[in-house]
């Protein structure tokens, strides 16, 4: 009875419409905006979490599927469900959106009610990206998620802010409008918008090519890969600290989530065939990408030049499948690729979240993000310190930490297709703790750097309480990644046995 | 020779709204400058009327009457509710625009009534003369009314521009009729579809006028290259006559073009196909790409609206009964977008102070969150960005154009959509990231703020469940 209610709506729904009711408070009760946005950010939650306990690990279909017609004439319908993929995925920005709101509770001041009312719709808008199954649905939210990032950057960013945000949108809404004409082409083809049914429909080896490069564009440059990145750094520096933890943790996700959802299963021949582009572009944001955030000067850069880095790592890991699988023939290998991917992506949406939020800990208080006006930290504020080196390990892949589980599985993966490869990859182990072990060095460690620094007041409880949320998530991941990989076995399987028939 | 009276029940609303006109034309004779609200209220009160016949007299099926120059169809029908509730908005949006430079007098409302009865004669027409005369009789209200400012040289330029150029175009297009009658030997359009379905493009000078009839309605449409007058008219017009010639009329134009290409020359589709393909991809992109350096507002949609005509055509040109809908969709709410666009435009300006560049956009966020939350949704409508109508509106052009094969033009289509949405983000920065530079509050009269505020709420509505008005459209189409 109760796994009847319509959840997914729920969840999507309720977090826009609390939006629209913070918003109707209005800027000038900012005390009462916060409370019902906090409210409302916790029930979301609340409301996301039989999603898990309710989901049935053992089979691939969809679950809590909800299905109303929508637009009968392109029969577009309203229809809504969630498999191993997206559920977590689903938590994960219930999840955040929360500590996006907590984030935001002192430090913004200007029109409080708009900024978390953005963050509320944008939550249930993204929410909806994962759990749509019809294409243009899919497709609604997909761009509709725009708008309220769009104005988050721009109201409450930094001083390049709107050449950033301009930047953001054209490249995002150039990427996704290509794949809009791939989908009215296949819709041409299968007389449905069903993404289950793009999956079934049989393609020749040109129009997979066209319409994988369509879904690379729009994906890709979401995720972002290289050379279509350059939009991520100026728009991470420029947000406001909630707007980079959603950009990082779940914007980019979004773009994983399309490539196991769209592009491996509707254009199986066309991703085995490029897969070397692929794996390419992603060695080259593991390694050149991991280079450039050695060298930034800007706190919030590097972290966003880590993002891609580790981005990199989710493409790699799902498109090794098919090198694996003609390697060696094996599923299971192969299935080891993908789910370090899904794992890489779930652990990068924590661990680049809480290192935003830490960076945005100490904007607050020093207002700069350049490396060279800290020092020392760990003097005045020991307990952030604590926080910040934990989840800067994290980030380097240290074991017991979640960023280990999922770059290591997709390093074990890689030294099943080729040894070049996994060498090239594990690159990023040394890459990645160099460039945060010297952030962290030059940030929290050593002799207190200037008189900013020696006036810092550590962090409060509210802090305390959103970065802790954060530090037991990214442990649990990491010593027990279980409860994460159980319920995407059967999907990662269902997936494998689905794109290694071809369709020609 | 004895003479049949013509069924005038199909022909009760354009009757009622001429004689309403005039009788507000005497009205407002005798009305003091205090009283002028009373020629307001009779004009929505007009429209209402003209609104409930319609509603009434309905078509399910097509009638012809008046010796087959005029047909009741539900198309027809579903256009002129459409009119009547563009102009409704647009009488209400001007009415304090004028009250506060002195224009607010009767020429305005009985010049607009005209306009909205050459609209629905254009919209009912069966026969090229009869599409003519409603043309020659909105056309000639719109040269008066961009020319109501006496005082103001740029809108007497504008109107004496637009009064040329259109005459000119009027001119191509009787020349094209001229053509098509010396063919098929009549008017009606039923009598001139079978005989050009019979000669086919055997006869050169069917094709011949053909070619003058593409050019005449592309110069009505505003399609590149025949746009000059277009952004002229729309800067130079008071702002409030702007908003008029840039919402109803364009369902008109549309009903222009499928009256006279489809329903009387759809067997020569192949040819008008090629030339409406020229046309659109010459609007969407110089559209697109004009509009970035623009500054005025006025200027910057007149060359977003040449961009839309492209994309209108789009739809038409598929040629398909998907495309038509597809393309009378667009138009719908294409013309709910532009009412909004302008209404916020006028709303903007006050007494002493025209709203005319984007810069007085500025920081409306300061002054009036409500408007400046509307305007984003309406200019992201017109950028197509979904969860507002637009979106739908380009998917269903697209659709129809990647239905028969164009892929190509689909592609060409969304990449200048995304150029395009650059100049509307533009606005939007200015509403929400700057500083305003005025800092008085902008204050609504209480009508207008309901009414705009539906306005921009329906974007959404419909943004969220588009079918209701999909559905009509396709079958007015299909009776």
């Amino acid at each position: 009875m109760l796994s009847e209610l319509p959840l997914l709506s729920f969840v999507i729904w309720f977090p826009i419409l609390g939006g629209v009711a913070v918003l109707f408070v209005g800027d000038d009760n900012p005390g009462r905006a916060k409370v019902l946005a906090l409210t409302v950010a916790i029930l979301t939650f609340l409301i996301s979490i039989p999603l898990y306990s309710w989901f049935d690990p053992a089979t691939a279909a969809m679950q809590f599927q909800e299905f109303l017609p929508w637009i009968p004439a392109f029969n577009a319908n309203y229809h809504l469900g969630v498999d191993g993929f997206s559920m977590p995925l689903i938590l994960l920005t219930a999840f955040m959106n929360l500590l996006v709101v907590i984030a935001g509770w002192e430090v913004v001041q200007y029109r409080v009610a708009q900024y978390m009312a953005a963050f509320l719709i944008m939550a249930g808008l993204m929410i909806g990206v994962f759990a749509a199954l019809d294409a243009i649905l899919f497709y609604v939210f997909f761009e509709a998620m725009l708008i309220p990032m769009f104005l988050v950057i721009g109201i409450w960013g930094g001083p390049r802010r709107v050449y950033a945000t301009v930047k953001f949108f054209l490249y995002t809404f150039l990427g996704s409008v290509f794949m809009l004409i791939a989908l009215i082409y296949m819709y041409n083809q299968a007389n449905s918008f069903e993404i289950l049914d793009f999956h079934k429909l049989p393609l020749t080896l040109t129009e997979q090519v066209l319409i994988f490069f369509s879904f690379l564009l729009g994906f890709g440059v979401k995720v972002p890969m290289w050379p279509v990145h350059t939009w991520l750094p100026d728009a991470h520096v420029e947000a406001p600290t909630g707007g980079s933890v959603i950009l990082a943790a779940i914007t980019l996700k979004i773009g994983g989530y399309g490539f196991l959802r769209f592009a491996l299963p509707i254009t199986p021949d066309a991703s085995s065939m490029l897969d070397w582009l692929i794996i390419t572009l992603s060695l080259v944001a593991v390694i050149y990408i991991s280079l450039v955030a050695l060298i930034q000067q800007d706190m919030k850069k590097l972290i966003a030049y880590s993002s891609i880095a580790h981005m990199g790592f989710v493409t790699l890991g799902f498109f090794i499948a098919f090198g694996i699988y003609r390697h060696t023939g094996s599923l299971s290998g192969a299935a080891m690729g993908v789910e370090g991917g899904m794992v890489q992506m779930v652990s990068h949406g924590f661990i680049s979240g809480a290192l935003f939020l830490c960076v945005g800990v100490l904007y607050d208080r020093v207002h700069s993000r350049l490396i060279k006006d800290y020092g020392g930290v760990v003097n005045t504020m020991p307990v952030f310190a604590a926080f910040m080196v934990l989840f800067a390990m994290a980030n380097a892949g240290l074991p017991g930490t979640s960023g280990f589980v999922g770059e290591f599985m997709v390093i074990l993966s890689s030294f099943k297709a080729s040894f070049w490869l996994a060498f090239l990859a594990a690159t990023t182990l040394m890459l990645g703790a160099a460039y945060t072990l010297w952030l962290v060095k030059r940030v929290v460690f050593g002799d207190i750097g200037n008189s900013h620094v020696a006036e810092l007041q550590d962090v409060n409880t509210r802090e305390i309480v959103m970065l802790s949320l954060l530090a037991a998530a990214v442990l649990l991941l990491g010593l027990w990644p279980d409860p994460l990989t159980s319920v995407m076995h059967t999907t990662v399987d269902n997936l494998l046995q689905h794109i290694t028939v071809t369709k020609l | 020779m004895n003479f049949v009276a013509p069924d005038f029940m199909p022909v009760l609303p354009e009757l009622f709204v001429l004689i309403l006109a005039c009788l507000v034309l005497v009205i407002d004779v005798f009305l003091e400058q205090q009283q002028r609200h009373i020629t307001y209220g009779l004009a929505q009160l007009t429209l209402l009327g003209a609104a409930l016949l319609t509603l009434a007299t309905y078509a399910q099926a097509p009638t012809t009457t008046m010796f087959g120059h005029y047909v009741k169809d539900a198309m027809g029908d579903l256009l002129k509710l459409c009119i009547y509730l563009a102009s409704a908005a647009v009488f209400l949006y001007s009415r304090d625009y004028l009250r506060q430079r002195d224009l607010f007098k009767g020429e305005y409302y009985v010049l607009g009534l005209f306009g909205v009865l050459g609209m629905m004669i254009m919209v009912s027409a069966h026969s090229l003369l009869s599409v003519y005369l409603g043309l020659e009789l909105l056309s000639l209200s719109l040269y008066a009314l961009v020319a109501i400012d006496r005082d103001s040289p740029v809108a007497s330029e504008a109107a004496m521009k637009y009064f040329v150029l259109g005459s000119l175009a009027s001119g191509m297009l009787l020349y094209g009729i001229s053509m098509v009658y010396g063919a098929t030997g009549s008017v009606d359009l039923q009598v001139v579809a079978d005989a050009v379905a019979k000669q086919g493009t055997s006869n050169l000078v069917l094709v011949f006028g053909l070619v003058f009839l593409v050019v005449g309605l592309a110069f009505k449409l505003g399609a590149v290259p025949f746009h000059m007058w277009l952004p002229d008219v729309y800067q130079g017009a008071p702002t409030s006559v702007t908003l008029y010639i840039g919402s109803a009329p364009k369902l008109a134009a549309f009903a222009l073009v499928m009256r006279i290409l489809v329903d009387g020359l759809g067997a020569l589709q192949n040819d008008w196909q090629q030339m409406l393909i020229i046309l659109s991809v010459l609007s969407i992109a110089l559209g697109n790409l004009v509009a970035i350096v623009q500054s005025n507002i006025k200027r910057m949609l007149a060359y977003s609206t040449i961009s839309h005509v492209g994309f209108l055509l789009l739809g038409i040109l598929a040629g398909t009964p998907e495309g038509y809908s597809a393309a009378m969709f667009y138009t719908v709410v294409y013309v709910l977008m532009a009412v909004g666009a302008f209404g916020v435009v006028l709303m903007l300006s006050r007494t002493g102070f025209e709203a005319e560049n984007i810069d007085d956009f500025k920081g409306l966020n300061d002054r009036n969150p409500w408007l400046a939350f509307l305007m984003m949704l309406i200019m992201m409508s017109m950028a197509g960005i979904p969860l507002l109508v637009g979106f739908y509106a380009k998917w269903v052009v697209l659709q129809a154009v990647v239905d028969i094969g164009l892929v190509w033009l689909a592609i060409y289509g969304v990449a200048f959509s995304v150029i395009g949405a650059f100049y509307y983000l533009r606005v939007v920065k200015c509403i929400y990231f700057d500083k305003a530079e005025q800092s008085e509050p902008i204050e609504l009269s209480r009508d207008t703020g309901i009414i705009i505020s539906a306005n921009g709420l329906l974007l959404v509505v419909l943004g969220l469940y588009p079918t209701a008005l999909m559905t009509w459209c396709a079958t007015a189409l299909l009776n």
